[in-house]
């Protein structure tokens, strides 16, 4: 009868971490992260309610139907609770599949232009970012031009006019309430960008240029994180997305061309 | 010495060669328990200097502090032989090849030579894998995914990406075709030597998982071998499966051209998604048999029961996608992935509404193995849900490798299937071995680990839920995670006492073993086949037939004719 009362336990203290939100998501910093906390919200209330009722039920029958000598009742099955039990959990379940596309879809499937595009190269163990500068067009880069101790990480090749005007930077920052759209890369392994705050991640593939767009609303400074195994130092890659008022990007922008 | 030597170490009877295979992975779940406590140290106790870490490893643990590239190889490690030496070869090769034969009538498996070889080949294979400990570099730090580029670069992505890697994937190759040989003796073993009277629906649900699963194994290791060699090629070979255009590694840049990092996982998932299901399918089917023996009752909804495993098995072919939602695969495919995904609850929503149906109405006696069971089920319901969350990509786009998905993945994967082998452990020792296991023991086991699992890996889902990355070697870096220490550390005692509780299991084998109290010849008044100890000419009716009304005793064994 252990058991039953074990099971109990950590059903609650389950339940009470949930309730109780000590350890949870930060505070999220645009609208996609609020539709976010909301829908998962109401899939954490089902599967809560599902989670105590499966868990309590459990509990109970080994309480109620302990051996205390009885003759067990001789039922091997009902098709009439086989076929209630699959409507119930179908519906419960594609519901929830059907009820998170919206989301998804408003991540990867809009087609408003954004406002600004920047260009992530990330590498074993560090992020760097590009803005194209006033003309809005990204310079050629070449590979063999790649060099950290010389500040061109991205390999940006100055004899393309281009080029000129174009900006790399360590740190993501970006205009508050501005559609952005990252184009992500990886020029050695597999990493991958997550900003807690803005509830995104996504991985950055050699071989392969992955959007990924956001609207960062609330300005503040946010800690990127990789989060795809990419060798001895993926617990210290690390970086920062900085959200400036548009006015205090645009002169960061303007203070930081190259020369 | 010649009899020494096929009786018990080159045998072909499938009771020696089961008992082989249950041998090596509890030994394998050992080193495998172990390293994991090691990393729950370091991840606790980051900087102390620990002077057992130094002597184990002197490159990787200079002064007794762990370098990264130690943690992510016993990560690497630790995954790999929880995975394929424990999950996959005990509840299949260990109890699959002693009790499938015996369960069905029949007298050895259908090729018994093969199955020798299977178990042999399984043994090379973690050799291998043991000793890319000990070659220059250490154990590759990929991961038991072993994601390119990282892995297929060789040595300049990283120490253990050179030897270690290449032998990681060799042993890998290996297990894959063990495994092959494994389940086409399992399969023919199932469709032909049943004995007179034993139709499918006959069968207990543990021959019905072995069989599946055995299916199951048969197309997802075929897929993982041939990613295996593809993989070892781009290392060895010079070709560019999944090596594209324009890598600069370490500052060199590659040679290989048009290749594509995403074609190793979708060949992986096919194998990795399926994988989960090959490791918990017998112990859904384990569950199911004690469930009903201990609860004196038929399995409740038996046929539902054999469809939900089919489902589960088909389905498990076409959802490895949800692996991937965030690796740059097409997002239209997916919700694809989604849909299927999340079906795949049903059947097991189902089987879970059945266990309960089985207890209900019974007269539940909570011995060690129905202790486990029903602790089975309990993890399985917790880590079940929450793959809802993770099912979705909407959700998943935050928690995709955080430590949401360590808990999850540990406690319906891991911890439900452990629970399986205990529970089969404690009701098959007397037949495997002619004495009683200790009941005392057992349940302190139980308990203890019953709440250790839990407070080990809910910690882990909150730390998740904070957004804490998994595969890091320390949360030191980050001022997000310094939140979390708490979590962690909390977690990891959980682990350290939930550790040493399976010593007392180890104990009470090896005690039981040569002490323990001589077996009954069916000590649970059990109503299958493996109790009788001899092969019957024929069977007579289903495999759950307890308490059945106007029977004298309550159980009817399969070979007895109804009166």
């Amino acid at each position: 009868m252990l058991l039953a009362l074990f099971i109990g336990i950590v059903t609650l203290v389950t339940t009470a971490g949930v309730v109780t939100r000590r350890f949870w998501l930060p505070a999220g910093i645009n609208q996609h992260a609020a539709a976010f906390d909301s829908w998962l919200g109401i899939v954490i209330a089902i599967l809560g309610i599902a989670f105590l009722g499966a868990q309590i039920a459990l509990a109970w029958v080994i309480w109620r139907h302990r051996d205390r000598g009885q003759r067990a009742v001789y039922w091997d099955g009902s098709p009439k609770f086989e076929v209630f039990s699959i409507a119930i959990v179908t519906v419960l379940f594609l519901g929830a599949s059907v009820g998170g596309a919206r989301l998804w879809t408003g991540v990867h499937m809009s087609d408003q232009p954004a406002a600004l595009r920047i260009e992530v190269l990330a590498k074993q163990f560090a992020w760097n970012f590009r803005y194209a500068g006033p003309d809005g067009r990204f310079g050629r880069t070449k590979l063999d031009l790649r060099n950290d101790a010389t500040g061109n990480p991205f390999g940006i090749d100055d004899t393309d006019p281009v080029a000129a005007d174009d900006v790399s930077n360590a740190a993501l920052r970006v205009p508050a309430g501005q559609l952005i759209e990252l184009r992500l890369n990886a020029q050695d392994v597999i990493h991958s960008f997550f900003v807690r705050e803005l509830r995104l991640k996504q991985d950055a593939v050699p071989g392969m240029e992955i959007p990924l767009r956001f609207i960062a609303a609330k300005p503040g400074t946010y800690e990127i994180a990789c989060a795809e195994l990419c060798g001895l130092g993926h617990h210290q890659m690390r970086s920062v997305l900085i959200v400036l008022p548009p006015a205090e990007f645009t002169a960061w922008l303007a203070q930081s061309k190259n020369p | 010495m010649r009899t020494f030597l096929s009786r018990y170490l080159f045998s072909t009877d499938h009771k020696t060669i089961g008992i082989q295979y249950f041998v090596l992975s509890v030994l394998a779940g050992f080193v495998g328990l172990a390293l994991s406590v090691v990393m729950r140290i370091h991840l606790s106790y980051p900087e102390a200097k620990i002077r057992l870490f130094e002597i184990l490893w002197p490159n990787g643990a200079p002064g007794g502090v762990m370098t990264p590239e130690l943690y992510l190889a016993l990560l690497t490690m630790h995954g790999t032989i929880m995975a394929f030496f424990l999950l996959t070869t005990v509840p299949l090769g260990g109890f699959g090849n002693y009790f499938l034969p015996i369960q069905i009538g029949a007298h050895d498996m259908a090729l018994p030579r093969l199955n020798m070889l299977s178990f042999w080949t399984t043994f090379l294979s973690f050799l291998v894998l043991l000793a890319a400990f000990f070659v220059e570099g250490g154990a590759p730090l990929s991961g038991w995914t072993a994601y390119p580029p990282l892995s297929a670069a060789g040595p300049i992505a990283g120490p253990g990406q050179g030897t270690g890697q290449t032998l990681w994937i060799v042993s890998i190759a290996i297990f894959c075709l063990a495994s092959l040989f494994g389940s086409i003796n399992f399969i023919t073993t199932t469709l032909e030597m049943r004995v007179k009277g034993m139709s499918l629906f006959r069968m207990p649900l543990t021959v019905w998982a072995w069989f599946i699963t055995a299916l199951i194994s048969l197309f997802a290791f075929a897929v993982l071998m041939a990613a295996g060699i593809l993989l070892l090629l781009d290392r060895e070979a010079g070709t560019s499966f999944f090596l594209p255009t324009g890598l600069l590694i370490n500052d060199r840049a590659l040679p290989n051209q048009g290749g594509t990092p995403l074609l190793w996982q979708h060949l992986f998932w096919f194998f990795g998604h399926p994988e989960v299901y090959i490791a918990v399918l017998p112990g859904m089917g384990i569950v199911s048999t004690i469930l009903a023996n201990f609860a004196r009752k038929p399995v409740f909804g038996y046929k539902p029961m054999v469809w939900a495993m089919l489902a589960i098995a088909g389905l498990g072919f076409i959802v490895w996608g949800h692996h991937m939602f965030i690796s740059g695969m097409n997002p239209y495919s997916s919700l694809a992935f989604s849909v299927l995904t999340l079906t795949i609850g049903v059947p097991s929503a189902i089987k879970t509404f059945n266990w309960l149906g089985t207890l209900w109405g019974g007269r539940i006696q909570l011995t060690t193995a129905m202790l486990f069971s029903l602790g089975f089920v309990s993890v399985f319901v917790t880590g079940g849900l929450t793959g809802i969350i993770l099912g979705q990509p909407s959700l998943d786009i935050y928690f995709h490798d955080t430590y949401f998905v360590v808990g999850h993945f540990h406690m319906i994967m891991g911890v439900a299937s452990v629970f399986a082998m205990f529970a089969a452990t404690f009701y098959w020792f007397p037949r495997m071995f002619g004495r009683m296991l200790n009941e005392k023991l057992g349940r302190v086991h139980f308990y203890i680990t019953f709440l250790g699992v839990y407070g080990i890996f809910i910690p882990m889902h909150f730390a998740g839920l904070a957004g804490n990355p998994r595969r890091y070697a320390d949360f030191t870096q980050f001022e997000f995670l310094q939140d979390l220490t708490i979590l962690h550390k909390f977690s990891s005692h959980c682990a350290f006492t939930t550790a040493a509780v399976q010593l007392l299991f180890l104990a009470n084998l090896i005690y039981s073993y040569r002490r323990g109290p001589l077996a009954k010849d069916n000590p649970w008044n059990a109503t299958t086949l493996e109790w009788l100890n001899k092969t019957p000419d024929a069977v007579h009716c289903g495999a759950y037939e307890y308490s059945v009304p106007g029977d004298t005793k309550d159980f009817r064994m399969q070979h007895e004719e109804a009166r």
